[in-house]
């Protein structure tokens, strides 16, 4: 029940983040950005609202970095739609920028098969972000199965935090 | 004979120093052995009097009483109840000194009675004799010589000619196990590679790293381990290591999952799981050439794949109906049939020495256990082998008189072996952190 109230309550931020950033996003100084600044050199100007590497640590729907599932699926439950769509936002504005998804499962059923859950989560999420426009040269997908528990007792709470997908930035 | 196994001598050495340039050492604590004991009891199991064996050397005695553990092992495996020591009113070491009698009124179906006398160059021969209490006959008699670090080897190989002199079946005692043990969480967390006795004891660290390492398999020969670490790119791969030399190989390192690998019965080839394709399916790969066979191709996770004894027939876990279940397929490829039709979740099959049990784990709602295809019967029969709840891996010994899993007792993992009635399990737990990923080794040769 718990993670449900939270897990509604991010995605309703994560909605109003995204209904924000439209206007208040600014490209990002020049001198901010890292030596490779493909969006900018692009020819266009940088169009308002490009997503810079900042907004990792301070855009509410970007810093959403983990999707959860429910047991055994591989569904994207429609509350994280509004953080796919900023994430492949992102991956449009900034085509330097890759990202590895970390797929996970609980601790129940066989390790390896929980290996083949935890990747087809991932591709799930490759998929949304892709579909959000996001470019699949820029996603990579690996999976951890029930290796890296993020929550270590025994109990739907804690096995609810471990069936996720980590959105790991390898390049901003 | 004389075997100390050679890949406890000095080779060791090289292989802890290589590891240590790859890894950062952890603390002892993997080094630790497992801690054992026994739960339940089988009424049917022979009773059967294993009589101390005392040394009558004239040197310093060696450490291992023998005859402890032949008692040990007997009672491991559920068919034998060995008689208490307190209870044995007398202490014969050889035939001429046993009183059938004596024995009878204590109700032993046999008796073991031995010593411990010097071999020269500081070895020891252990004689001992095996005797049938009712027929008042001698069923076996025989001396085996080995090193004082050698003598729990030799406890084991006694056990197993006994074993197999009784009850027709050849023994298993003499056999090693693999398992992965886990310390710490996050960041702290750290991984081993151990193999150990059937018993627990002499653990030895194979590899460490501090990302995750799992799924251990045996080659036929006892002399290497192939299994799937992280350490490679954070992704899975697939190693195939010498246990001797400590030289190792990343045969499988393909976008996507490396995993489940299982030696054929012939240690030419791997089976194992690929997802370079886009989804997990079997793949048989030439070890000595590394060309790959693909044996399934189907939407759904296909992993866990493991031989029929001869070679010809490979069982997986697929969720192609929708969940988890055994199917079988040709080594060579083409078509799959379902194998388990009982229960929504039956996963990682470990398959008995003449194909005729299938021990998975079964699952039903939130409640896993080890349970026990039987199908030397025309029907399928199921028995259910654990009570745990979050029971896994199964691995069955090479006579399939046991299957060694591994169970969750509050957050830690633990390792059983039961006995393939159910009836009498052994725990096996590391004293700090978690155990599991059992695996267990082939027989034994001399050397």
């Amino acid at each position: 029940m718990k993670t449900t109230t939270r897990v509604l309550l991010t995605a309703l931020m994560c909605t109003a983040a995204v209904a924000c950033s439209k206007k208040v996003k600014e490209a990002p100084p020049a001198t901010d950005t890292g030596p490779s600044t493909g969006t900018m050199t692009d020819g266009a100007p940088p169009v308002a609202g490009a997503y810079g590497p900042n907004d990792l640590d301070t855009d509410a729907c970007l810093r959403q970095r983990v999707v959860y599932f429910d047991l055994d699926q591989d569904a994207l439950r429609p509350e994280f739609q509004a953080a796919m769509a900023c994430h492949a936002k992102y991956l449009r504005d900034r085509p330097s920028s890759r990202l590895t998804l970390e797929g996970n499962a609980d601790e129940r059923g066989s390790r390896e098969y929980n290996l083949g859950l935890g990747e087809r989560r991932g591709n799930a999420v490759s998929s949304a972000l892709q579909a959000n426009g996001g470019s699949g040269g820029q996603v990579s997908v690996t999976s951890y199965g029930e290796e890296r528990p993020a929550c270590t007792s025994s109990g739907e709470d804690c096995w609810a935090q471990n069936r996720r997908v980590e959105i790991v930035y390898t390049a901003k | 004979m004389n075997r100390t196994a050679p890949w406890l001598a000095a080779p060791r050495l090289l292989l802890a120093l290589c590891l240590s340039l790859l890894m950062p050492l952890v603390a002892q604590a993997q080094q630790q052995g497992l801690e054992i004991d026994i739960v339940g009891g089988n009424a049917s199991a022979l009773p059967i009097a294993v009589v101390p064996m005392p040394y009558q050397g004239s040197a310093s005695a060696p450490e291992t009483d023998v005859a402890r553990v032949i008692r040990e092992d007997l009672a491991r495996s559920g068919q034998f109840r060995g008689l208490p020591e307190q209870d044995m009113a007398e202490r014969p070491t050889r035939g001429s000194e046993v009183n059938y009698p004596t024995w009878r009124a204590l109700r032993q179906d046999f008796l073991v009675v031995g010593r411990v006398v010097d071999a020269g160059g500081g070895a020891f021969r252990v004689e001992y004799e095996l005797f049938d209490v009712a027929k008042q006959e001698r069923m076996l008699g025989f001396a085996m010589t080995g090193g004082a670090s050698a003598m729990r080897d030799v406890a084991h190989q006694i056990s197993d000619a006994i074993y197999e002199k009784v009850l027709g079946v050849r023994g298993a005692f003499w056999t090693r196990v693999a398992y992965v043990t886990a310390t710490g969480t996050g960041q702290n967390s750290r991984y081993a590679l151990m193999v150990a006795d059937a018993d627990g004891y002499s653990p030895q660290t194979v590899v460490r790293s501090n990302l995750p390492l799992l799924s251990p398999s045996w080659s036929p020969d006892g002399r290497r381990l192939a299994y799937v670490s992280f350490e490679h790119n954070n992704n899975s791969a697939i190693y195939i290591q010498d246990l001797n030399t400590g030289a190792r190989e990343r045969v499988a390192s393909f976008r996507g999952i490396n995993s489940a690998p299982s030696f054929s019965p012939d240690g030419r080839r791997l089976a194992l799981t690929l997802s370079r394709s886009g989804n997990p399916e079997i793949y048989v790969m030439d070890i000595a050439s590394k060309a790959l066979t693909q044996i399934t191709n189907q939407f759904g996770i296909d992993t866990e794949p493991t031989w029929s004894a001869d070679g010809s027939t490979i069982y997986f876990t697929s969720d192609r109906g929708g969940r988890p279940q055994i199917y079988q397929a040709s080594a060579s490829g083409g078509g799959a049939t379902r194998v388990t039709f009982q229960g929504n979740y039956n996963a990682s099959a470990s398959v008995s020495y003449d194909d005729k049990k299938v021990a998975v784990a079964q699952g039903s709602g939130n409640v896993y256990r080890i349970a026990l295809l039987d199908r030397s019967l025309g029907t399928p029969r199921w028995s259910t082998l654990s009570p745990g709840s979050l029971d896994e891996s199964p691995s069955f010994a090479p006579n399939a008189s046991m299957v060694l899993y591994a169970a969750r007792e509050g957050s830690r993992g633990v390792l059983y072996a039961v006995s393939a009635d159910g009836r009498v399990r052994q725990r096996l737990v590391l004293a700090n952190g978690d155990v599991r990923e059992p695996s267990w080794g082939p027989y034994r040769e001399q050397r």
